[in-house]
């Protein structure tokens, strides 16, 4: 590196921390918002329960079916957000009205398992019930073994059929 | 050729004959392993000495059919039938010891007054080499079947002292895919061999459980076909009428009628959950059996009607509990099994047919209440998925549902588990057979 170079390197340094030795950053001064932004206020948009198009457009609300494991008629966890809505919508409309089909899958017998559906059901009606609904508002429905969603003799249709179905005979 | 030599050739001769025998019945019919005491009985084909044409049944197949699927029998093939005797002076009882025959049956079919005919049918005693039995039946046009019904009959009474029951209809119910998701529900009666069926009631919604009035001229079932809940129907074969029975919220199932025709057990849960009722079908009055928290469901009435069988899992698991016909106390009865349900009791409530289920098999089983131990529990079905058993009206056959594929089937099995044979119905989804009572000759 040549002298006059250096110098100069010298120079800007000592400018440098000239600068910071003696600038203080300035207390923000009172203002007001730019005009030419203007920012948007808007409500908040709320779901609205007693809009029929939520029941075809929540997820929650969209599914209508509780599975069971074999022999058994207690509603799985994986099925508690569904129910808590689906009493809310019953909650929310007094109007609207529900068939709880229950569904037993295709070993036993035929009306032992008419009974299983309908334990199905009342298991399903009744957490509908604690989560909102009014018990004229539910009817339980067995169909046992007699309306398979999968025919195949099988775990895994077996377990399809095992089912509580959600259906609205009145949505309002 | 020495004694022994020839006696090995006739046993190899036999056993060959044997296995032939078997495999020449066509798929329909599964002999399982083949009664030792199988009475062998020859059935000729009958003359046709009418003026008029003769008419499609052939007489002797109808009854070789109906003696092999009792398991009792084992009537020698058509194909080895070397000689048609037509009358006694005709027969050569020689040639029938030779083929190691009892009994030889004969007959003819003559024209009568009025556009009928006659059947005469003689029954012989091939070691005795004399007539056991030589009777003339009426029959009207387009009944050959069911006179083929009650010559078999009359033969099985006759040698085995037990009254026959091929001459009785079954119910059935079909399930048939009309589109996706549809379908159509009938409810069958047919001949005990699955001839003639008779369709007596459809509906786009699923019957259930269908069962004979004792008399055999009524059906009582469950239907669907009321929207939103169960109801029992009572059906009038004769006229197809139908009187609504129950119709309660909740489940209306299981309908049995009482042996004396007067009551019906049933299986309502108007009370919350499944109860077992009897219901006075002349006064309408209900009578509440069962108070469980239970499933209580598929009664049926012990011969005599004082006591009830029935499914409960008021133990964790579906088994079968016994119940007098005025409430009590019920008494399980089942320890084998670690399901057992829909009971069926013989006429004479000595044998129980029900549906045992082990793991994800459920077959026929036939528990004898005279016996105890390991001998008392046979089964008679294969499984996996065979229910709905009832008794023939004498106890020789037991008929229930099957499935093969995706369909159902009906099998008649005798009830010693040595021969079953695939009825032989329409196509479709074929459940929930029930044997009707004995018929009047």
């Amino acid at each position: 590196m040549n002298t006059p170079i250096r110098v100069l390197v010298l120079a800007m340094a000592v400018a440098g921390l000239g600068a910071c030795a003696t600038k203080k950053t300035p207390p923000p001064e009172p203002s007001s918002p730019p005009p030419s932004q203007p920012t948007q206020a808007a409500p908040v948009q709320e779901e609205s329960w007693t809009n029929p198009a939520l029941l075809d457009s929540k997820p929650c609300l969209v599914s209508r079916i509780a599975y069971f494991d074999f022999d058994q008629s207690v509603v799985k966890s994986e099925a508690m957000e569904m129910l808590k809505c689906h009493g809310k919508w019953l909650a929310a409309n007094p109007g609207a009205r529900i068939s709880l089909e229950g569904h037993a899958d295709e070993r036993g017998t035929r009306e032992y398992n008419l009974g299983l559906g309908e334990r199905r059901g009342n298991a399903v009606r009744d957490l509908l019930l604690a989560n909102g609904g009014r018990g004229e508002q539910v009817t339980v429905v067995s169909y046992g073994e007699e309306r398979p969603i999968c025919t195949d003799s099988d775990e895994s249709c077996w377990s399809k059929n095992r089912r509580g179905e959600i259906v609205y005979t009145a949505k309002q | 050729m020495s004694k022994t030599a020839s006696c090995v050739l006739l046993l190899l001769l036999a056993l060959i004959g044997w296995t032939s025998r078997a495999s020449a019945q066509g798929l329909d019919i599964d002999i399982v392993d083949g009664r030792e005491a199988a009475i062998p009985i020859t059935i000729v084909p009958f003359a046709w000495e009418a003026a008029a044409m003769p008419d499609q049944t052939q007489i002797d197949q109808v009854v070789r059919a109906d003696l092999n699927r009792s398991g009792q029998f084992r009537a020698l093939r058509r194909e080895d039938v070397v000689e048609l005797p037509v009358r006694a002076p005709d027969i050569k009882f020689a040639t029938w010891k030779m083929l190691k025959q009892d009994y030889l049956v004969i007959g003819r079919v003559l024209g009568a007054e009025g556009g009928g005919y006659r059947v005469e049918f003689e029954l012989h005693n091939v070691l005795k080499q004399q007539s056991e039995l030589a009777l003339v039946l009426p029959v009207r046009p387009g009944e050959f079947r069911q006179v083929s019904h009650q010559i078999a009959d009359l033969v099985y009474e006759k040698i085995l002292g037990v009254r026959g029951a091929f001459f009785t209809r079954i119910a059935y119910i079909t399930a048939q895919r009309k589109a996706e998701g549809k379908y159509e529900y009938a409810i069958w009666i047919a001949d005990s061999d699955g001839h003639n069926p008779q369709r007596i009631v459809w509906n786009a919604e699923p019957f259930l459980s269908p069962a004979w009035s004792p008399d055999g001229r009524h059906l009582a079932y469950v239907s669907f076909e009321r929207v939103g809940g169960h109801t029992i129907y009572m059906h009038e074969l004769a006229t197809g009428s139908r009187r609504l029975v129950t119709s309660y919220k909740g489940i209306n199932g299981a309908p049995a009628f009482s042996p004396d025709g007067s009551k019906l057990a049933l299986t309502l849960s108007k009370s919350g959950n499944p109860e077992i009722y009897t219901l006075d079908l002349a006064s309408n009055s209900l009578t509440q059996l069962t108070r469980h928290f239970s499933i209580d469901t598929e009664a049926a009435w012990m011969p005599g009607g004082n006591s009830l069988l029935f499914t409960s899992d008021r133990s964790g698991k579906p088994q079968i509990y016994s119940l007098a016909s005025v409430g009590g106390t019920p008494e399980r009865i089942t320890s084998v099994g670690e399901y057992n349900a829909r009971v069926t009791p013989s006429y004479d409530g000595r044998l129980l047919a029900m549906v045992q289920g082990n793991r994800n098999v459920y077959r026929i089983a036939v528990v004898d209440r005279e016996r105890g131990g390991a001998g008392a529990v046979r089964m008679i079905s294969p499984g996996p998925l065979d229910e709905s058993p009832s008794f023939a009206p004498n106890a020789s056959m037991v008929l229930y549902a099957a499935r093969e594929g995706n369909r159902g089937v009906l099998y008649a099995a005798a009830v010693d588990g040595s021969v079953r044979q695939r009825l032989a119905l329409a196509d479709g989804d074929v459940r929930e057979p029930a044997w009707g009572p004995f018929r009047q000759r």
